[in-house]
């Protein structure tokens, strides 16, 4: 399942993180979370997490205040990009304790950092909860002796 | 220098600003100090510099002058500056720019380093945004590391690869040694991005796939294992194991079995297994069986298994979670051309679809609906689907209409029927109607010769309650145009005929003329069709009058049209008659329509009508529009050309109609000599030849005739009016005879002249013409 982008974004409609996994320039990357973050919060509740836009499927979820949008290929599943989603969620959510969207606001880089153990090139490289934590961890170790000053 | 502030501080403070201006006038002080500091080529807080920056970015402000820094971060040998380097740089830079190649050297050092996260970092931003140039200096390294057996790091040298191959396709060859024992691997992760390495290589490359069918029975296996084992906490999700891996495994499955009967057989029983184990009540089980589903649908399954796979997808259509819904009618839009008996069995559920809230799945039910239609039926499909119409949102309103057209002109069991199908479809969303649907619907009115009562009728009373929907309009008037004649008449077997008057559809049509919701396309449908009438009422004066107001229309076009028709009354008045009767059978050609009707009633035939370059095919629907209407006045001036000039064009053939003796009496004998004007079959070119065998001249001789009510006669100046004695000479003179009903030709002749002294006068009637001369 090729994810060519992932979007996070609260319901005023601000970023809170932007994985490109296809090569576009900044204008580009800017229009497009523009357009798109529009076009989905125009939707309403009942609708269904699947919608058709510009030649992609979008796949997406809300989670308490935070919009989770992917962009995936015509020929991809969409049942299962949305338990990706559930499972970079609860990789968050284990990861923070109980993740709240100030967590990802305060803590931007880590949420790519864990988003990096998960996915690869727009894939799931792990699918082991437990694998993706356990990196994590021994990578913040590895930045342990910096961190106060960082 | 004081420190910079730290990241926390900085997001903290700019989220206090409150304005826009507030924080714009914050970023760009933090700005200017990041700018500084670095210009220090400060090595202890450039990091945190960075990260600041990329903050700054997210909340869209540039970042430009950031991207060396984040390069000097990856050369560093700190842990965290790394970290946050390389996500600067899969940030702030992209392949379009050089400036990324610089990170090149860098991630080939990093992918040779000592600490497998190091390695981790330059593995996941070489696959993330590698550009080209890069994959090919590096991909090398990533072959190397893909036959490691660390599965931390093979895994990620996997998806590198995938990236790789992605961009540069002939560095595909160069990976396969490293493919040869990846599923043999325990590690799921490793299994996982195996499996995805192996589905790309075998998307892009037929030899590959050929190649990798003998995997078959391996990843049954594993697939096997995934659904037998037991409970196993690290995979599990909702009791299903490792849902991904399954996803995954079905899917190159569904790939190395295509068109392959062997390997289609080998994966026949865990396709069904899972089809029938899966737990349904979570997201997570209805993954793995739309997978399975379309797995299924795809290989060369036996049918047992096709149809429990359509039966799955009918169950889907039945499940309140709307996302299952729309993916099952996806699904089903998918096969219904293959299975299309299977689909029918569900096509009630999908028809109730098309009531959904949702709009995703209204269209895929629409689309799916239309594809369900058939003769046998039509009718309560079409019922739905024009319920649907009235009620659906405007963005499918057209797409709907269209599709209604097309099903019921397929399918419909009777004219009747299709004439109702469409006036609902032109009342309900008349205006949402594509432009090439009113040609359309004019034909195919047209050729329904026994309805066109009752369908001036209904479009007629249509008119009276809405003018607002401009095809139901234009549709409307071409047919009063045509057909007024039946309106007024008061006959329609059909349904109640109406009472109208002449001056009430007059009345309609010139409201349409004046009023503000008409397009300038449907005021030219309606002065053609006021024009018309004047062949079919009998209120000619108030049409010409009518007429002659729009001869200085700022329209350009009706303005055309306004003077052509006042030249038509006032000049050629006897031509009207025929150039305003009714439109003919159409036939239908395959590109362009109207323009090459072959018409045989006496207008012009299509090699005169020519328009100026041949048209395109898929021309423009306000061109196909025109042609049909501008045959009326283009004919007017093509006409006249013909019909006037043959007396000084001797361009007609004769087509070997045999000359007759009309009169023959004391001595004057007139032959009737025969021609047909070339381009117009229904004129019949008589000269008379008048000779004279007696010893003395006839003078003044003057030769009347008249015709019967339906023709039409012209007669020209005679070459004489001596007739000169003992056949010396003969006087002629050119009648033309319009015969547009092809009746049989009669005519009554007068003659009068002087003989010998005395005044002569005689009457006669011809009725031996020869039938070439009429038919």
């Amino acid at each position: 399942m090729f994810m060519q982008f992932m979007l996070l974004f609260s319901r005023q409609g601000k970023l809170r993180l932007q994985k490109w996994y296809v090569p576009l320039s900044d204008k580009e990357r800017k229009k497009i979370s523009r357009d798109l973050v529009q076009t989905i919060l125009a939707r309403k509740p009942k609708m269904c997490s699947f919608l058709e836009w510009r030649d992609l499927k979008i796949v997406y979820k809300r989670y308490a205040s935070l919009y989770f949008c992917c962009a995936v290929e015509d020929q991809d599943n969409e049942l299962i990009t949305l338990e990706i989603i559930h499972r970079y969620v609860e990789l968050l959510d284990k990861y923070f304790g109980s993740v709240c969207e100030l967590d990802i606001i305060f803590n931007f880089e880590k949420a790519y950092f864990i988003l990096d153990e998960f996915l690869l090139g727009g894939e799931a490289q792990e699918t082991s909860k437990k694998n993706v934590l356990k990196a994590i961890e021994q990578a913040d170790l590895l930045s342990m002796e910096l961190y106060l000053v960082f | 220098m004081p420190a910079p502030i730290r990241l926390r501080e900085l997001i903290r403070t700019i989220r206090t600003a409150r304005t826009q201006a507030e924080e714009r006038e914050m970023i760009q002080k933090e700005c200017a100090a990041i700018r500084s500091s670095f210009r220090e080529e400060d090595n202890t807080y450039r990091c945190r510099n960075v990260a600041k920056l990329l903050y700054m970015h997210m909340l869209g402000y540039p970042a430009h002058f950031g991207q060396l820094e984040c390069l000097k971060l990856i050369a560093s040998q700190k842990f965290t500056d790394k970290r946050i380097g390389y996500l600067g740089a899969m940030l702030l830079l992209d392949e379009r720019q050089d400036v990324h190649l610089l990170m090149t050297n860098c991630i080939k050092n990093d992918l040779n380093h000592s600490t497998q996260y190091v390695q981790g970092l330059a593995l996941c931003t070489l696959g993330c945004m590698g550009s080209s140039e890069m994959c090919r200096d590096l991909a090398g390294e990533v072959e190397k590391l893909l036959k490691t057996s660390n599965s931390y790091l093979r895994k990620k040298a996997a998806l590198c690869a995938v990236h790789v191959i992605r961009k540069v396709p002939e560095l595909m060859e160069m990976f396969l040694p490293a493919t040869k024992n990846l599923l043999s691997e325990k590690n799921h992760g490793v299994l996982h991005t195996s499996v995805v390495l192996l589905t790309e290589m075998c998307e892009r490359s037929p030899d590959m796939l050929a190649h990798f069918r003998k995997l078959v029975p391996q990843l049954v296996r594993i697939l096997k294992n995934l659904i037998m084992s037991g409970y196993s906490p690290e995979h599990d999700v909702s009791g299903i194991s490792d849902p991904f891996l399954q996803v995954r495994i079905l899917r190159l499955l569904r790939i190395l079995g295509k068109g392959d009967d062997d390997s289609s057989e080998a994966m026949n029983d865990i396709l069904a297994q899972v089809a029938t184990n899966t737990e349904t009540s979570k997201n997570v089980g209805n993954a793995i069986l739309y997978e399975t589903v379309l797995t299924i649908m795809d290989i060369k399954s036996e049918s047992g298994l096709r149809v429990l796979a359509i039966n799955i997808l009918g169950r889907f259509l039945l499940n309140n979670d709307k996302n299952i819904r729309y993916v099952a009618l996806t699904s089903l839009l998918k096969t219904v051309q293959t299975d299309h008996n299977a689909v029918q069995r569900h096509r009630s559920t999908i028809v109730d679809c098309l009531k959904d809230l949702d709009v995703s799945i209204k269209r895929r039910a629409m689309e799916l609906s239309f594809a369900l239609v058939n003769g046998n039926n039509i009718r309560g499909m079409m019922k739905e689907l024009l319920y649907f119409l009235d009620s659906c949102d405007p963005e499918f309103k057209a797409d709907c209409a269209s599709g209604v057209f097309l099903a019921a002109e397929k399918y419909a069991p009777s004219k009747r029927w299709h004439i109702d199908t469409i006036m609902r479809v032109l009342t309900t969303a008349g205006s949402y109607v594509r432009d090439d649907s009113v040609p359309n619907l004019i034909q195919l009115i047209t050729n329904s010769v026994e309805m066109h009562a009752y369908t001036v009728q209904r479009l007629y009373k249509a008119l009276l309650d809405d003018i607002s929907q401009q095809p139901l309009v234009q549709v409307a008037s071409w047919c009063i145009g045509e057909y007024g004649d039946l309106l007024i008449s008061g006959q329609c077997e059909e349904e109640e005929p109406i009472q109208v008057t002449e001056d009430e559809v007059l009345d309609v049509l010139e409201g349409l003329l004046v009023s503000n919701l008409s397009s300038p396309v449907t005021r030219g449908y309606s002065l053609t069709a006021i024009m018309k009438l004047s062949t079919r009422f009998s209120s000619v004066n108030r049409i010409k009058k009518v007429v002659s107001i729009y001869g200085s229309s700022i329209d350009v076009e009706l303005q055309q049209r306004a003077v052509e028709y006042n030249a038509l009354f006032k000049k050629y008045d006897h031509m009207r008659p025929a150039l305003l009767e009714r439109m003919p059978i159409m036939e239908k050609t395959a590109s362009n329509g109207p323009t090459e009707i072959v018409q045989t009633n006496g207008e012009a035939e299509p090699s005169v009508v020519e328009p100026k370059h041949p048209p395109p095919v898929g021309q423009p629907a306000s061109q196909v529009k025109n042609t049909v209407f501008g045959l009326v006045s283009r004919c007017l001036s093509l006409m006249a050309f013909y019909l006037f000039d043959l007396s000084k064009t001797v361009n007609f053939l004769s087509i070997g109609i045999p000359p007759m003796t009309a009169y023959n009496k004391n001595g004057l004998k007139i032959d009737f000599t025969f021609e047909r004007a070339n381009p117009n079959p229904n004129v019949a070119v008589i000269t008379i030849h008048a000779s004279n065998s007696t010893e003395a001249d006839m003078t003044d001789f003057v030769f009347q005739a008249a015709v019967p009510k339906t023709f039409q006669l012209q007669l020209l100046s005679p070459s004489s009016n001596v007739v000169p004695a003992l056949n010396q000479g003969t006087v002629t003179q050119v009648i033309r005879v319009l015969n547009q009903q092809k009746q049989q030709l009669r005519m009554r002749i007068k003659l009068t002249y002087i003989h010998k002294g005395s005044a002569v006068q005689d009457l006669a009637e011809v009725n031996n013409f020869p039938p070439q001369s009429w038919q």
